[in-house]
């Protein structure tokens, strides 16, 4: 789940002892040129998880109430990469010497925490390590060592930090605990400024944390940034089922997530166009009523694979869920199915006499099949 | 051990639970040796006539095992998988999906520390046929799994489940499944997979079933490169739209990195044929088969060398 900025300072930053800038939440234009009274010259930023806000217009300099406060009109109600802006963050301007850039994540490769630190920021991160790979430096953390101000230390040894050193080091250790408390997936400062007063502060923050930790990160979960979905998106996710929504007409019913997205695959290959991703896989493989619901409410959908391939999922337990709810639904939308692996004896019998389908031997003949009803 | 052999003794984690007793029966009646369970509140009985005990430590003491493998939930993962690494276990088998990543790095660093295997979280298992399996595969299922010389590595069980049916049908048995898990942080890579069946005397050829995302594909390629057995490859995700999560958490594609053309690209000029659809990995694997055996009786599942 991924935080507006200003949760992330408020929430992460701001009590790790990080140095953010003073700054105001603002809901409305009004409330926007009263905090301009407070702050004096300003930034007026856009209140959306994405790192699209700059280039859309969504972050913008005011140096009167009333710019703030039609700078704000502007930019509340925008909509920047499917994020609709309800609130701005309107922070003081200082003045800036130099910006870094900082990051804790998980990296995969290592599998351990990475910490990225480049004097180069400002800028997206790749290109920086592409155009100045000199000032970029890395640490994999040792878990059982941690890091630390002077781990810190060690790894920006070398660069040129204009006499922050001692700052950086504090606020890369800091970013480390965050990361380690909050179980964050990624915690980003970029840009980290320099200011001319000699200060170090984070002017900007991203923060995503684990959605697989949520249940013991108290009420963080609950500040998190809403998902951009779909109504049924929504209802799948309420349901705790994966759907995603595409522009197909394929509907798409399958067990696992390597099954599903080859079901997707073969549909592509034949031809046709799938109308959804929706695994039922893992613990979820007893809701293939509800599975079934979402997949037919697409109002796309022409036709529709059943492809079941049982490891731990039973493909009996599925195959009875789908037929109760298609007896239930009454779709008029042909269906085909391929069924295999645990439970596949019982699956295609409930099959063959609820519905007196008879599934296909290989999936990819059920797949062609509904292609071609699709067309 | 990333293949299981019947000599490795199992030790189950969470053996009295619902899925627990469900798979532990399928394994034993498979041939697969489980000396051992552990339930802390259940120690001291006996559960479908295997020992329970109250952790992993207790039951190596009194009845040593190889190989532990976890029917745990998310939050208490770490602390079992931990308590496995410590009593000794050469493998744990994580077949937990939805672990907190920071307790998932955590597991990775110990069992570094203890030189322990750990395939998965969020795999299916593995499966030897004619030997047994470990996880939650239809091991048992013989129109799915046959003896034989082809070695099957998967992210994804339902594929993969898939993809050993599929060469069942065509007569082609297999050597091992491999079934190491879809999560991003996993301990035995592709690349570890593919070379231990590289170094299996009973593997003549390797089928790969990968996905979008990550980087595992990319970093097999560079060991598929210097092999003499052939590698045929699916990777599932084609048709998925960029920057979603496809059901698996490490299933995303962001920008170029993880991305269908770069893991086929990679895998092609490694020489490793990669097929459009499931049904075409048979053919493609009998092609290869024949050009470097020729003498191979492709009728009999057993033995092309």
């Amino acid at each position: 789940m991924n935080f507006v900025e200003h949760v992330a300072k408020e929430r992460a930053l701001a009590p790790a002892g990080v140095p953010v800038p003073r700054g105001i939440l603002c809901k409305t234009p009004e409330a926007a040129a009263e905090a301009f009274e407070k702050l004096g010259p300003c930034m007026v930023k856009a209140q959306a998880p994405t790192g699209k806000r700059g280039k859309a217009g969504g972050i913008k300099p005011a140096f009167s109430a009333k710019e703030a406060h039609d700078l704000a009109a502007a930019i509340l109600g925008m909509t920047i990469d499917g994020h609709l802006v309800g609130s701005v963050l309107l922070e003081e301007r200082a003045g800036i010497a130099r910006e870094f850039y900082a990051v804790v994540l998980n990296d995969a490769k290592s599998k351990s925490p990475l910490v990225l630190f480049s004097t180069e920021g400002g800028m997206d991160i790749e290109e920086a390590a592409a155009t100045r790979p000199d000032a970029l430096k890395h640490w994999s953390v040792d878990l059982a060592q941690g890091f630390g101000v002077a781990e810190a230390r060690a790894m920006t040894e070398g660069l040129d930090l204009s006499g922050a050193d001692d700052q950086i080091a504090q606020i890369l250790a800091a970013l480390y605990q965050i990361s380690s408390a909050l179980d964050a997936e990624l915690i980003e400062i970029n840009p980290l400024a320099l200011l001319t007063d000699g200060r170090v502060v984070a002017l900007d923050c991203k923060l995503t944390l684990d959605d697989s930790a949520a249940f013991r990160q108290g009420d963080l979960s609950a500040a998190a940034a809403p998902e951009t979905m779909s109504v049924l998106e929504q209802d799948g996710y309420d349901s705790g089922l994966k759907f995603i929504q595409l522009d197909g007409n394929v509907g798409v019913l399958a067990n696992g997530a390597g099954l599903t997205m080859t079901t997707m695959d073969v549909i592509s290959h034949f031809g046709g166009r799938p109308a959804n991703f929706l695994e039922i896989g893992g613990e979820a493989y007893t809701k293939s009523e509800t599975a079934l619901r979402l997949v037919l409410a697409n109002p796309g959908v022409k036709s529709l694979v059943v492809n079941f391939c049982g490891a731990f999922a039973r493909t009996d337990v599925m195959a009875e869920g789908v037929v109760a709810a298609w007896r239930k639904l009454k779709p008029s939308v042909p269906v085909f199915f391929s069924i295999h692996g645990t439970g596949e004896d019982d699956a295609v019998r409930i099959v063959r006499e609820g519905l007196g389908i008879e599934p296909f031997d290989f999936m990819e003949d059920a797949v062609k099949a509904a292609v071609g009803a699709a067309q | 051990m990333i293949i299981y052999r019947r000599h490795g003794r199992v030790l189950v984690q969470g053996i009295t639970g619902k899925q627990g007793t469900f798979w532990t029966e399928k394994m034993i009646s498979c041939g697969t040796q489980v000396v051992a369970g552990v339930n802390p509140k259940r120690a001291g009985q006996t559960h479908i006539g295997v020992p329970v005990y109250a952790t992993a430590k207790e039951a190596m003491a009194e009845t040593p095992f190889d190989i532990a493998v976890m029917f745990i939930p998310p939050s208490a993962a770490r602390d079992a998988a931990l308590d496995a690494i410590e009593a000794g276990a050469k493998t744990v088998v994580i077949l937990t999906e939805h672990i907190p990543a920071r307790d998932v790095m955590a597991i990775h660093h110990a069992a570094r520390e203890n030189s322990v295997q750990i395939i998965g979280p969020n795999t299916a298992g593995v499966v030897t046929p004619g030997e047994g399996f470990v996880g939650i595969m239809p091991g048992h299922n013989q129109n799915i799994f046959q003896p034989g010389t082809v070695g099957v590595i998967s992210r994804s069980g339902s594929l993969g489940t898939l993809v050993c049916l599929n060469l069942t049908r065509a007569g082609i048995g297999q050597s091992a499944f491999l079934g190491i898990g879809g999560d991003p942080m996993i301990g035995t890579t592709t690349r570890d997979a593919l070379i231990a069946l590289d170094k299996d005397a009973g593997t003549d050829a390797v089928v790969l079933v990968g996905e979008i995302g990550g980087a595992m594909e990319e970093a097999a390629a560079e060991y598929a490169a210097s092999m003499a057995k052939p590698v045929v490859s699916f990777i599932a995700g084609r048709a998925s739209p960029p920057g979603k999560k496809m059901g698996h958490a490490g299933a995303i594609v962001l920008g170029d990195a993880g991305s269908y053309p770069s893991k086929r690209k990679a895998l092609e000029a490694a020489g490793v044929i990669v097929a459009d659809t499931p049904s075409e990995i048979s053919d493609l694997l009998l092609q290869q088969i024949e050009a470097r055996f020729p003498s191979a009786d492709l009728a009999n599942a057993e033995g092309w060398n």
